[in-house]
This record gives structure tokens, C-alpha cells and sequence, in this order.
């Protein structure tokens, strides 16, 4: 059984197909990765995986549903989360408070509730934070915990990011470039962090250009090129594919 | 986890300060001018919180809030004096109103953002404000009408000093209502919302739901103290529904400290008794107010509170 099937998916730009006629299946409890020169769709297509965009075209499917034209908070109720190339973190909040969001809908979430600080809601609260700190102290972040997330280094933020998305129990986890601009170490780190969270059954979707990273950690890449899906495979196939490899050397030399 | 109690602590602890000040206040209000004053303040701080809520944690602008208070105080008085309600049913009619108001207006006007829901929130209190100038039959227009006293269990509340405490309990009720909404699972989504909604909205965040609630719980704080004043003064006018009254509840927002609650409140203690304070002030009062905010914003982004806040916390150290 796939867990998410993408048929025919396209998004139009203006005179722009960001993403055409895009088609693939997605096992669950593996890593797949989604790769590609710069301005291939990658994002554009992760964005529609949970709903920022609506497609022009085609169909998504997850567990069985079809999830097309429903709003974010829809397909994060469907169990899909996802971290941000460009970070996108509450920066008026602490870095727990960060994750504490991720967890918005497991949480009893009643105005009235709130409000008056019923009984239970103080004990919930304390729960909340217990499993957020878990949280955090599982992708290395927990010494940030009080810290306002404004006073974190960048690469703590980018696994801030990671807690946040993790707080939701996701079935699918979409990362986008997360060791983008990290040191070598700290890019280990989260290769062997995204072997833990596939091995704690959580199915992932990596977008990323570190290709020692992508041929490590992936079960099945998808390359994309100009929007279109250009080959897929294991990282074996993949990397033997002449027409992948005619992608990667032709933005080479045009960026030479 | 040394998170939790110290959270705990600013929380409780602000509270007690709050209390302490409205317990201890009336040993320097020596006249009835100065309980005047102090219920003023009492009244525009209940509305700031609730203010405050919708643009410093939710990060959604409005210009028309005195709207929602004026509605309230309107309403409450037609119902008492021309439809002889009893003060208790109408307060309560009234506030309802002014959040079903909001409900209905909020829906569409949400979806906008920035210098366009600006703009409708203004739109919104002119409307209200100019209804109520014009509907003189049922309002009494620029003249303004009359307001039977409120009572309280058969005891009518007469007297500034009565109103004092009545003020004050509402304001701390306000706050603690506020802090317990923040340090919630609704309080961080709409904060979520003002930090990056597109990170909110993947982590299920239904922007639209939890703007219109930021929204709803504002202007009904803001009928709360619409509907007490018409009821304290005894008399309204249009005077307080109008969009000089809405820039002054942000003023007082904005200098005390956006996404602070107890800020809304000392914003609205500062600007509600300098103008009172500085009597030479009384006639440039809006220049003045103008002014504030200038120059908060270029010298003080955060307002008062939060300034102060990272000050003694940098002290501390
Ligand atoms: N909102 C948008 N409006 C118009 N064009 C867009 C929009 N978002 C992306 N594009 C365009 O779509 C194309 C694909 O962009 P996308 O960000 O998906 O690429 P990417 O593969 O993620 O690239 P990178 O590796 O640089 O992150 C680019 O040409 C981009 O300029
Ligand atoms: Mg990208």
C-alpha cells in the first residue's frame, strides 16, 4: 500500500509550469528524495504536497484520499508536516513555545477552556511541554529551551524546525534542504537524524542538493528538471542515468 | 526544567502587582476627581488587553475598535432607556451583540491583510460612528442620551468609589483572562499566526477560525468597557464611537507594548492620565497623542513594558 500517490500534478505560474506533469508513488516508511538543479520545482512541488498551493492540475492522494484544493491545516490533519527552506519560525515566541505549536492539533484546543484556565488545563500544559522538551532534546535543541527563538544559531533553528514538524506525529515529514548552509558535522547530524525518525516510522520526503547526503540516507529519488520529472530510482540508478547526469553537468557548465 | 515555574512566576507574579496597585490605589485618590480618573483608566485598559490580543499576539490591525465599544454602550442604553430593560439583561445583550458584530464583519474583513484590513477596520467604525450620530431618534444624535444607573444584586451602583472597585475587579479579570488565553494552545496559534502564518497554517492553524476568535474576544472586551462606562457616566455621546478614539486605544496599545498585557495596561494608565494631569495639554490632546506614537515607534518599537522588561533582565545578568 503507497501512502501518498501523486498523479499528473502540474502548478502554473503565468506563463511559468513550475511543476508538469509530475507522477510518482510514495512507500511509506521509507526516505525518498526529491533532487534537481535549482529552479526545478522542488519546492513548488513540496508546497503542494501540503496544500500552500493548490495544484493547476492533477491529483494527490493520501492513504487513500484525495486531498487536492484543501487548505494546509487540512493535509496537517491528515498527518503530513513539513520544515522550510527559507526558515520560517515564530520569532515571537520561545524555541519551545516553537514546537509547542507543531502539537496545535493533538492539543485540547477549546476557547472557553482557555479562557478560564479550567481544571486539567494546567496539568495539560505541563504535558504539552514535557513532550515538546522530549521533543527537542531528540533533534539536539533542548539547551534552547527558555531561550526566545530569536537568540538561536541557525543551525539550531533548522532543527527547531524539525521538533516543530515532529510535535504534529506525523506519518509524512517533508524536509526541505535541512543541511542547507550547515557545516559537514553538523550535516552528519542530520543524516543520522533522519535515519532515526524513518526507524521510528515516520515515511520522509527530503528535497536536498548535498548529494552525499541524498545518495546515503535515500530508499528512492525522484529527479526533477524544469518542472518535469526528469528519472527515478535507487541512488544506484539514479546516478548512472545519462539523462541526470546531462542535468547536473549542463547547470554546471551554465553556471561556469 | 527550570521553564514551567519561571513562566509561572511572571505570570502570578504581574497578577499580584496588579492587584497590590488597584488594592493600594485608593489610598492617594484623595477626591473624587482622581477616582474619576483612575476608573478611566481601568475602563481604556480593559479594552487595550482585549485590544492587544488582535494586534500584539494575533498581529491583525484595527482601526474601528471604538466601534465595538460604542455599539455596546449604545446598545446598553436604548435597551434600559427607551425599552426599560433591566441593566443586567441589556449589559449582557449588548456585549453580545457587539461579538456577533464582529463575528459577522470579522469573517469576510479577515481575509484581508496589513494597510487593507486597516482600512476596512476604519471603515467599519465610521460606519458604527456615523449610524450613531445620525439614527438621533432612537441614539439622541451628537446630543447624546441618558443612562440609568446598573445594579448589582438590588444594590444600584452609585458613586465613584463603588465604580472604582467594580472597575478594577473587571480589570483584573481582564488580565488574568487574557494571560490564561496566551499561555494556551489558542493563545500560541494566534501568536503562531503573527510570526509566520504559512508555518502556522502547516501545523493546522486555521488562520481564518482563529483570526476571527482574536478578533471576537477583542471587541468584546471592548463592549465590556463600552457598556460599564454608559452606565458609571450616566450620559454617552458620540464622541467616544468616533476613529479618534479608535487611534487612541492603538496609541495606548502601541507605547505600552505590543504582546504585552500588562503593557496595554500601563499604555492606557500613561495616556489616559497625562491629558488629565497636564490640564494645559487638554486642548492638543489628539496632537499629543499623535506625537506618543511617533515617536514610540521610532524610539520605543516595543512600547514601555517590554523595553523595560529586557532592561531589568539584562540587569539581572
Ligand atoms: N510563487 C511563485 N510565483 C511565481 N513563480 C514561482 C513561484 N514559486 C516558484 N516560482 C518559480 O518556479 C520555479 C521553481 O521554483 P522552486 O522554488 O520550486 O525551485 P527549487 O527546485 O526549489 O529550487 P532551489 O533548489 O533553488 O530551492 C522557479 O523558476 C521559480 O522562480
Ligand atoms: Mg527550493
Amino acid at each position: 500500500m503507497s501512502l501518498l500517490t501523486v498523479d499528473g500534478l502540474s502548478k502554473q505560474f503565468g506563463g511559468l509550469k513550475a511543476v508538469n506533469d509530475v507522477s510518482f508513488v510514495i512507500e511509506p516508511g521509507r526516505v525518498h528524495s526529491i533532487i534537481g538543479p535549482n529552479g526545478a520545482g522542488k519546492t513548488t512541488l513540496l508546497n503542494l504536497l501540503n496544500g500552500i498551493y493548490a495544484p493547476s492540475e492533477g491529483r494527490i492522494a493520501f492513504d487513500g484520499h484525495t486531498l487536492n484544493g484543501a487548505p494546509p491545516h487540512e493535509f496537517a490533519a491528515a498527518g503530513i508536516a513539513r520544515t522550510f527552506q527559507n526558515l520560517q519560525i515564530f520569532f515571537n515566541m520561545s524555541a519551545l513555545e516553537n514546537v509547542l505549536v507543531g502539537g496545535h492539533l493533538r492539543a485540547r484546543r477549546g476557547l472557553a477552556g482557555a479562557l478560564l484556565r479550567l481544571p486539567g488545563r494546567v496539568a495539560d500544559e505541563r504535558a504539552y511541554r514535557d513532550a515538546a522538551l522530549e521533543l527537542m532534546r531528540f533533534v539536539g535543541v533542548e539547551a534552547y529551551a527558555a531561550a526566545p527563538a530569536d537568540a538561536l544559531p541557525y543551525g539550531a533553528l533548522k532543527r527547531l524546525e524539525i521538533a516543530r514538524a515532529l510535535a504534529a506525529r506525523p506519518r509524512l515529514l517533508l524536509l526541505d534542504e535541512p543541511a542547507a548552509g550547515l557545516n559537514p558535522t553538523e550535516t552528519a547530524a542530520i543524516d543520522e537524524l533522519i535515519k532515526r525518525l524513518v526507524a521510528s516510522g515516520i515515511t520522509v520526503i527530503l528535497v536536498e542538493h548535498n548529494m552525499r547526503l541524498v545518495m546515503g540516507v535515500s530508499d528512492h529519488i525522484v529527479v526533477l528538471d524544469y518542472g518535469k520529472k526528469l528519472a527515478e530510482g535507487t541512488a544506484a540508478e539514479v546516478r548512472a542515468d545519462a539523462r541526470v547526469i546531462e542535468a547536473y553537468l549542463g547547470a554546471a557548465q551554465a553556471e561556469a | 526544567m527550570t521553564v514551567w515555574p519561571r513562566l509561572a512566576q511572571a505570570r502570578t507574579g504581574g497578577l499580584a502587582v496588579l492587584v497590590l496597585v488597584i488594592a493600594l490605589l485608593p489610598l492617594a485618590l484623595t477626591n473624587n476627581f482622581y477616582y474619576e480618573v483612575a476608573i478611566q483608566v481601568g475602563l481604556n485598559a480593559i479594552v487595550c488587553v482585549g485590544l492587544n490580543l488582535l494586534i500584539g499576539y494575533a498581529g491583525q490591525i484595527s482601526l474601528g475598535h471604538a466601534g465595538f465599544y460604542a455599539l455596546s454602550a449604545y446598545t446598553s442604553a436604548i435597551l434600559t432607556s427607551r425599552f426599560g430593560w433591566p441593566p443586567g439583561a441589556a449589559l449582557v445583550v449588548a456585549i453580545g451583540s457587539a461579538g456577533l458584530v464582529a463575528y459577522v464583519v470579522g469573517r469576510p474583513i479577515l481575509r484581508l491583510k496589513g494597510h487593507y484590513l486597516a482600512m476596512a477596520t476604519l471603515g467599519l467604525g465610521i460606519i458604527i460612528s456615523i449610524v450613531i450620530a445620525t439614527e438621533d431618534r432612537i441614539t439622541g444624535g451628537p446630543d447624546g442620551m441618558a443612562v440609568p444607573p446598573l445594579a448589582l444584586l438590588g444594590f444600584p451602583l452609585a458613586g465613584e468609589r463603588v465604580w472604582y472597585w467594580v472597575v478594577g475587579v473587571m480589570l483584573v479579570v481582564a488580565v488574568w483572562l487574557a494571560l490564561n488565553l496566551i499561555d494556551s494552545p489558542v493563545g500560541r496559534a494566534l501568536r503562531a499566526l503573527h510570526g509566520s502564518e504559512v508555518a502556522a497554517q502547516v501545523a493546522g492553524v486555521d488562520p481564518r477560525r482563529y483570526k476571527v476568535m482574536a478578533f471576537v474576544i477583542s471587541a468584546v472586551f471592548a463592549a465590556v468597557a463600552g457598556s460599564l462606562t454608559a452606565h458609571y457616566a450616566g450620559f454617552i455621546t458620540p464622541a467616544k464611537a468616533t476613529f479618534l478614539h479608535s487611534i487612541e486605544l492603538v496609541t495606548m496599545v502601541v507605547l505600552g507594548g505590543m504582546a504585552s498585557t500588562f503593557g496595554a495596561v500601563v499604555g492606557a494608565a500613561v495616556l489616559t492620565t497625562m491629558p488629565q494631569v497636564l490640564t494645559a495639554l487638554k486642548d492638543y490632546e489628539m496632537m499629543v497623542f499623535g506625537a506618543v506614537l511617533m515617536l514610540t515607534m521610532i524610539f520605543l518599537p516595543r512600547g514601555l513594558v517590554p523595553t523595560i522588561g529586557a532592561a531589568f533582565a539584562r540587569w539581572r545578568k
